[in-house]
């Protein structure tokens, strides 16, 4: 299988990087390049076999029902998590006019 | 008094607790090879402040009379994937240039505690993304081995954990950290002469690591000798509650249980990684590990991997869907790059800041990942990838019932100019076909130097272990290092 340009150019569009024309020039090929590396897994007869879910199978922990149960990764965090926004204004992250 | 840039992490632990010298005369040492060495681009963030407060303090605690940290004294380099508290934490892109975390990952904090202190933050390929470190948005680093030929051109250190590798082969620092996701501890470590082990999947905390793929992704050390990996990935491993696949399971004495006598133990040599267009010398220097480890006392097997050739392209499929759906993170919005044209909505912020802020390597990694994981496409590429990931485990499982431990090499190649494989990415993937298996797998696995080839390059061998058989790998490890005698250094031109 093989992708057209538009394609790549709609794939981009879906993981919200701008692409240029000049850009598409180079990466259709090595797109379709890797595509037709990847595809020879194709030839396992994996009918019998089920996918991989967890690397070490071992159970999901849960965490203490307690609040703040870890300082480092509880709440009252507002400045560290604003301290490298780009743009942060009264308390919040800052974006474009959304609502027109 | 001798050049302490020389010594490695145990000479320079025992030494500053033993009082031969100091942790800060240490420090020094290093701080000036750092300054020095530019050229190579090994670091993207200098820290000898970092460096002389913990060398300051182990002295001070020495002086004091108190108990000192397995690792008191010595300075390290820190792979720049680690967020560190105040220091810009990069991943090599330009998307996260300036971001300063406002908190420490687990394995740097771990490191901290045992009295370790930071030369510097390491260069690598952007996101841990690439095989030859020049994927780096802060520039390519340069090995410090240079063929014998007299062709003078720069080689890669590897990658991506090319700074670490670059770093400690050169005596910037006695270790370093890495993260290998497919390969990235293993075959740096193999094309610089130096030691490196990614431990089993879970053993080091993901916390605080900028994340590649989540199901890959394990930090390990790099050294020059099996002992000094032991040390650091003992202060390096231990449960974390924030990591969800964390193991939660003790830590191991690795170093204090180290033996290079490999009596009753059996070494499987897979009959797959002989494959076409490795080089003759890497396939010599496999035949010394053999010999060797049968010195050591081991029975050599041969064995069966039969899914090794389906592991890489099962790689690229799973490496990139993770990676698509982790860097989903980076919009331009929280922290790292913003990059909007003006009165441009939400959606364009997005496409600019992404376009502007992420290298070629890592949007086409993006862009395969969105690709696999689309509706119509994702039964077709994902699902059979995990289904083969199921498979190349399943081969290993089966490879224990005659073997402890496998023997095979590290790469295919010694290292390569750089520039060499930059226009064929596809080439590129292909020097991480012996070290993807055990990454899919989760095995523990490590990389040990095993000479010189005929132009004066180092070659690694690799092993890989049980789940949890750290030891065994330290072990064979040890044997291989104790037989190959690798003393060979770089000759200094940087």
């Amino acid at each position: 299988m093989s992708v057209t340009r538009e394609e790549v150019a709609k794939i981009a569009s879906l993981a919200r990087i701008r692409m240029e024309e000049g850009d598409l020039d180079h990466l259709v090929p090595e797109f379709n390049n890797i595509l037709a590396f990847v595809e020879q897994l194709g030839e396992v007869d994996t009918s019998s076999v089920e996918p991989m879910t967890a690397v070490i199978p071992q159970k999901l922990r849960l965490r203490d029902d307690v609040v703040d149960a870890d300082p480092l990764t509880g709440g009252g965090k507002r400045d560290d998590i604003l301290a490298n926004a780009p743009v942060a204004e009264h308390g919040f992250f800052g974006v474009p006019k959304v609502i027109e | 008094m001798s050049d302490l840039t020389q010594l490695g992490v145990k000479a320079i632990r025992d030494g500053v607790t033993g009082g031969e010298f100091s942790a800060v005369e240490v420090a020094e040492a290093f701080n000036t090879a750092v300054a020095a060495a530019s050229e190579l681009n090994a670091f993207i963030t200098a820290t000898p402040d970092h460096a002389l407060a913990a060398a300051e303090k182990a002295d001070a605690d020495r002086a004091a009379g108190k108990d000192l940290g397995p690792l008191a004294g010595v300075p390290i380099g820190m792979k720049d994937l680690f967020a560190t508290r105040g220091v810009q934490t990069s991943a090599a892109s330009h998307i996260l240039e300036g971001f300063k975390p406002e908190y420490e990952s687990t394995v740097s904090q771990k490191l901290w505690d045992a009295g370790a202190g930071m030369l510097g933050k390491l260069n690598l390929d952007q996101f841990a993304m690439g095989s030859s470190n020049e994927s780096s948005y802060f520039g390519e680093v340069a090995n410090p081995w240079k063929a014998s030929d007299g062709s003078n051109a720069k080689l890669t250190p590897g990658g991506s954990s090319g700074g670490s590798s670059a770093a400690v082969a050169a005596r910037l620092c006695p270790a370093a950290t890495g993260t290998d996701t497919g390969g990235s501890i293993r075959q740096p470590a193999a094309l610089t002469g130096t030691t490196g082990i990614k431990p089993t999947y879970g053993r080091c905390s993901r916390w605080g690591i900028v994340a590649f793929a989540s199901s890959l992704d394990q930090a390990g050390p790099m050294a020059r000798s099996v002992e000094d990996c032991a040390i650091m990935l003992e202060a390096m491993a231990g449960f974390d509650a924030k990591d969800s696949t964390s193991l939660q399971m003790d830590v191991p004495a690795w170093s204090a249980e180290l033996s290079g006598d490999l009596s009753g133990k059996k070494v499987g040599i897979p009959k797959e990684y002989r494959m076409d267009g490795t080089d003759a010398e890497i396939l010599k220097a496999w035949d010394d590990g053999i010999a060797w480890l049968k010195d050591a006392g081991a029975e050599v097997v041969d064995i069966s991997l039969p899914h090794t050739k389906y592991a890489l392209p099962a790689y690229y499929i799973v490496a990139p869907a993770e990676a698509s759906s982790n860097l989903a993170r980076y919009d331009g919005v929280r922290y790292g790059l913003r990059d909007i044209e003006d009165g441009a909505g939400l959606q364009d912020m997005y496409a600019t800041t992404r376009a502007h802020g992420f290298g070629d390597e890592v949007k086409r990694r993006i862009l395969i990942g969105t690709y696999v994981l689309s509706a119509g496409f994702y039964d077709a590429y994902y699902t059979q990838a995990m289904k083969v990931r199921t498979l190349v485990q399943r081969d290993f499982e089966n490879a224990w019932a005659e073997c402890d431990v496998v023997l095979a090499p590290t790469t295919p190649t010694a290292a390569f100019a750089l520039g060499e494989k930059l226009d064929d990415p596809l080439a590129l993937y292909l020097s991480d076909i012996f070290t993807v298996p055990a990454s899919l797998a989760g095995l523990p696995a490590m990389s040990v130097p095993a000479g010189l080839n005929s132009k004066g390059l180092p070659l690694g061998l690799q092993l890989i272990g049980k789940a949890f058989d750290e030891q065994g790998v330290l072990n064979a490890g040890l044997a291989i290092e104790q037989r190959a005698e690798f003393t060979a250094q770089p000759e200094r031109w940087w």
